[in-house]
Order: structure tokens, then C-alpha cells, then sequence
């Protein structure tokens, strides 16, 4: 069953994703996919994140095809005009690719080619009414299509624990408007203020996949709680991964290999999966480089 | 200078849907430079207020509308007649209609389209700016130019970037649209995010030559009647 049809029928959907490299070694990458293959229902494929070149989504999607994976196209309006991004768009379909999340995409100044010019002539809701158009065989210049991408199922992002909350609410509303069927999430840590978020949008019918993104360690969500837009990773949760960590060190002080950190982070994303799923319509998880400990997450989570 | 030309009467009323009375703000820079805020234009603009039924309470000339001195001081003077309308069309470019719209706690509309900075020595451009669009959408946005105020110039709302209330790129720069969402809401207005506007047309940036010469034509003129 696609992801779409999974969504579509109502069921518990889970993704996951992959990061392209910088450079073709596209190994790691491939393996990763390969691990995820029978476990999710597809594997986003990110588009130059973090404003970092490397290998783009697209072929990347294509490699995932070829070996039976499931994948989300995403694409961030930071480095192509909207002549780009909807010729993009077109070629996706045409090498089969069905899923498309679309972002505005984190500003160039963020990356590794902070020099560039910052396109931006489309964003996330304009890029989904793009693609909208196109679904129904037009451009956005109002031109008629040789054969429509109709297929294609439309994603966007949101984040629950932004603040202000009101113009990210507004925001979502204009991305369903503009024709997004599927919902994936910046990282949740904090249930109980995504339960409050999904309460003011109770009348959304779009299913929302909450964002899981491992913690690897104490440090890591100090970091992101003080740099990362509407992340906040509860005081408890912190301590469990510093308590985790001070016992990795006083085992490796007495000569032993332990591993309570990763057991730790693999017992929390668990634990926000069971907590998460009675409220969302699926997960998206974002291992960040911990993509082979992703079969223990789900199995934590009893998604396995 | 930045050049201007006053928006189609018929853009201009739609901005003033469900306002009755409307006071006017017209610029003696820049924009009576080009004839888009000169007493003719105004009175056109009058006339078609009264036309579709409206009162004007009053219509003020700012010799700067982009200084915000001089906009409190008009202000001070204009207390009743501003205080009286629902609205406030404003004549200038972008620059005039956003410091009026910082000024005060009304719906203030753009009576113009920002074209062209022409090349004039000695011009200091301070916030807020204007992106001479040609296109201008300080109506939709509550007064603050989602062009310049947003570090990515978006249209559709705020990004999943801002942190704080403070944009992703830098956080002391403010998030333009947390504070375009701010000054809609103090206003009663937010839900006017539920439109969407057409998408950005950047033709509209490249002003025909006709209207250039004739906008740098005027200003010559206005310097040689001293």
C-alpha cells in the first residue's frame, strides 16, 4: 500500500528521513533506505538542508525508487525561481516520484554558501498552490499542461510549539488552502503542549505525523532548545540523557563499554510514539545520523 | 526620489471595504515629484470617495511623509479628523505609508504603487523601507512591507524560522511577519491572512520608460519653479 493509500485509509502512517551527502558517496545514504524498506510506509528525502549544497532530494528519490523505497520529494523555495520549481516538479512525476513536501527552506545565511542570493520567489504555500495547478493541468501563468501531474499528494510542515503560535496557525490554514493533504511536523518533545496545539486546530482533516527527532545527548537538546526555532525539550527529559551519559562515562572510567545514552534516547522517542499516537494520524521520524537505530525506535514505540 | 503612481481608484476602494469615513494623508515629496500625491490627485481621489458614498474628514500634506517627526506633527494637528475615520489612505510611497501606519492605531491603506529609486545623491534610506515593488501590498500586511521586513521576502506568512518573535537569520533583526501578525491583530484585522494575494509580479519592478521620464520630468519641473 503507498503512502498516500496509508493515509488515505485512515491508518497509523510513519516516515522517516534521509539526508543526501555532500559529495557521491551515496552508501551511507542507500543503506540507510534499505534499513527503513518494510518498516515505514516512506522516506522523506531532504532538499539541501540546513542551506548546505550536497546531492539533490530528487536524485536521491530516484535511487530510493530503484530499490523499492518509498520516498517524499522535499523541496524548499531558497534556491530555485518558480520557472525551476515547477519544471522540478514535472520531472519528479515524469521519473515517478508521487510525494512532495514543500518548505520555504531555511535562509542561505544558515549554511555553508552564505553568500548567495536567497531566491524565495515562491514559498511553501505558493510552491503547493503550484503544484496544485499543475495537478489540475495548469501553470502558474495559467498555461494548459500536455498531461498533468495528478497524482501527486501534497505535504507541509508545521511547528506546534512556535511562539508566536498564531501566524504559524494562519500559515497552516493557507498551506491546506493552497492544496497540502498531509502534515508532517517540526521535532515534539513536550506532548502536552502538542495536545494544546491540536486542540486549536481541531478542524483540520489533513492526517498530522508528529516530528520525532532522537536526542543523542543532554547537550544536543540544550542546543536546540536555545537555537532551534519552536523546539522545546522538557527540563525531565534532559536529565535522563545527562543521567544516561554520566553512567556511559563512569562505565568507560572503569574500562567498560556502555551504551545508556543510546538506550536512553531510543526508551524517550519510544515513549513519545505510545503518548503521540492516540492524538496524530502517524510519526515522522528524523534520526539525523542515527538512521540504524531507527528499527529499535519503532519497536520502542510499538510500531514494530 | 522614489517614484510613484497612484494605484487604480477601483484597488483603492476595495482597500476601504467597510470604511466610511477616511482621512488622507498626501505626500509633497517624492510622490507630488511624479504627480501621484499632488493636490489634482488628491481631489480625484476625494471625489471618488464621496462618489461610492464615503466621507473624507480631513486631508493632510506632509512635506515628508517618510519622516516620522513631521507625520507626529501633522498628527498633533490632525487629532479630531484622524481620530473620526475608520481609515487612512495614505499618498506617498511605501516608506511615507509605513511610517504612517507605525503612527497610528488605524487601518492605513496605500494610495500608490513604489517604482523606481532614482538615482539621487544624497538619499538616506532608514527603516522602514520600501522595496519599490511596484506592486504594493501594505494594505494586506497591516502597513509593514513584507518585502523588506521579512529577511526571505514572503508573501504567505511567517516561515517555520523565527525564534522569540526574532528571525532565524539574525536574532536581533525582528520576524517581520510575527510583527505584520502583531500590528493585524492590534487592529482586529488578522484574519485578513486568510486571503491570499496574488503571487509577487516582478515585471511590475521595471517601470516603463514612459513613466520614468515622466516622473523625472515632473521633478525637473518642480525645480525649476524653484
Amino acid at each position: 500500500m503507498s503512502f498516500r493509500e496509508t493515509v488515505e485509509a485512515g491508518e497509523f502512517a510513519i516516515t522517516c528521513e534521509v539526508g543526501p551527502p555532500k559529495g557521491v558517496n551515496m552508501e551511507a545514504v542507500l543503506e540507510e533506505a534499505e534499513l527503513f524498506k518494510g518498516r515505514v510506509h516512506a522516506v522523506n528525502v531532504t532538499d539541501l538542508q540546513a542551506a548546505c549544497m550536497r546531492v539533490g532530494s530528487l536524485a536521491t528519490c530516484v535511487l530510493l525508487l530503484q530499490r523499492g523505497v518509498e520516498p517524499i520529494l522535499q523541496m524548499v523555495c531558497r534556491d530555485r525561481n518558480r520557472l525551476s520549481l515547477q519544471s522540478e516538479l514535472l520531472s519528479a512525476y515524469v521519473l515517478g516520484v508521487r510525494n512532495v513536501l514543500c518548505l520555504t527552506g531555511d535562509h542561505v545565511v544558515l549554511g555553508d554558501h552564505v553568500e548567495a542570493k536567497p531566491v524565495f520567489d515562491l514559498d511553501s504555500v505558493s510552491l503547493l498552490r503550484a503544484a496544485q495547478g499543475l495537478i489540475e493541468g495548469k501553470d502558474l501563468a495559467g498555461n494548459e499542461l500536455e498531461g498533468a501531474p495528478s497524482e501527486l499528494f501534497l505535504g507541509a510542515i508545521v511547528t506546534p510549539g512556535a511562539d508566536p503560535i498564531e501566524p504559524q496557525i494562519y500559515k497552516l490554514y493557507n498551506k491546506l488552502a493552497a492544496g497540502a493533504r498531509f502534515i508532517q511536523t517540526q521535532a515534539v518533545y513536550d506532548v502536552g503542549a502538542m495536545e494544546r496545539f491540536l486542540g486549536r486546530i481541531e478542524d483540520v482533516r489533513a492526517p498530522i505525523l508528529a516530528g520525532i527527532v532522537l536526542l543523542k545527548s543532554a547537550a544536543m537538546a540544550r542546543y536546540m532548545n536555545k537555537n532551534v526555532a519552536g523546539v522545546s525539550v522538557p527540563e525531565a527529559l534532559i536529565k535522563e540523557m545527562a543521567e544516561a551519559g554520566e553512567r556511559d562515562k563512569a562505565a568507560t572510567a572503569e574500562g567498560k563499554k556502555a551504551d545508556h545514552k543510546v538506550k536512553t534516547s531510543i526508551d524517550i522517542a519510544g515513549r513519545l510514539i505510545r503518548e503521540l499516537r492516540p492524538m496524530c494520524q502517524g510519526v515522522h521520524i528524523m534520526p539525523l545520523g542515527w538512521g540504524h537505530h531507527v528499527p529499535a525506535v519503532l519497536e520502542a514505540g510499538g510500531l514494530a | 526620489m522614489i517614484a510613484s503612481e497612484l494605484k487604480p481608484l477601483e484597488e483603492i476602494l476595495g482597500y476601504l471595504e467597510g470604511e466610511q469615513k477616511v482621512f488622507i494623508v498626501a505626500c509633497d515629496g517624492c510622490s507630488t515629484g511624479c504627480r501621484s500625491s499632488d493636490p489634482e490627485r488628491v481631489g480625484e481621489v476625494v471625489s471618488a470617495l464621496e462618489g461610492s458614498g464615503r466621507r473624507v474628514t480631513g486631508t493632510a500634506r506632509v512635506e515628508m511623509t517618510c519622516n516620522p517627526g513631521l507625520v507626529a506633527l501633522m498628527l498633533m494637528q490632525q487629532m479630531e479628523p484622524v481620530r473620526e475615520a475608520e481609515g487612512i489612505l495614505v499618498m506617498s510611497c511605501g516608506v511615507g505609508v509605513q511610517t504612517v501606519a507605525a503612527a497610528v492605531q488605524r487601518p492605513v491603506h496605500p494610495a500608490t504603487n513604489s517604482l523606481y529609486l532614482g538615482g539621487f545623491a544624497g538619499l538616506w534610506r532608514s527603516e522602514p523601507r520600501c522595496a519599490e515593488c511596484g506592486d504594493c501590498m501594505l494594505d494586506y500586511t497591516g502597513g509593514i512591507c513584507p518585502y523588506t521586513a521579512c529577511s526571505k521576502s514572503l508573501l504567505y506568512g511567517s516561515c517555520g524560522g523565527p525564534k522569540d518573535g526574532k528571525c532565524e537569520v539574525d536574532p536581533e533583526v525582528p520576524c517581520g511577519w510575527v510583527q505584520i501578525y502583531q500590528r493585524l491583530a492590534a487592529l482586529g484585522r488578522q484574519e485578513r491572512l486568510r486571503q491570499m494575494p496574488p503571487l509577487r509580479n516582478f515585471r511590475a519592478m521595471l517601470p516603463a520608460g514612459e513613466r520614468r521620464r515622466a516622473s523625472l520630468w515632473a521633478l525637473e519641473l518642480s525645480q525649476d519653479e524653484g
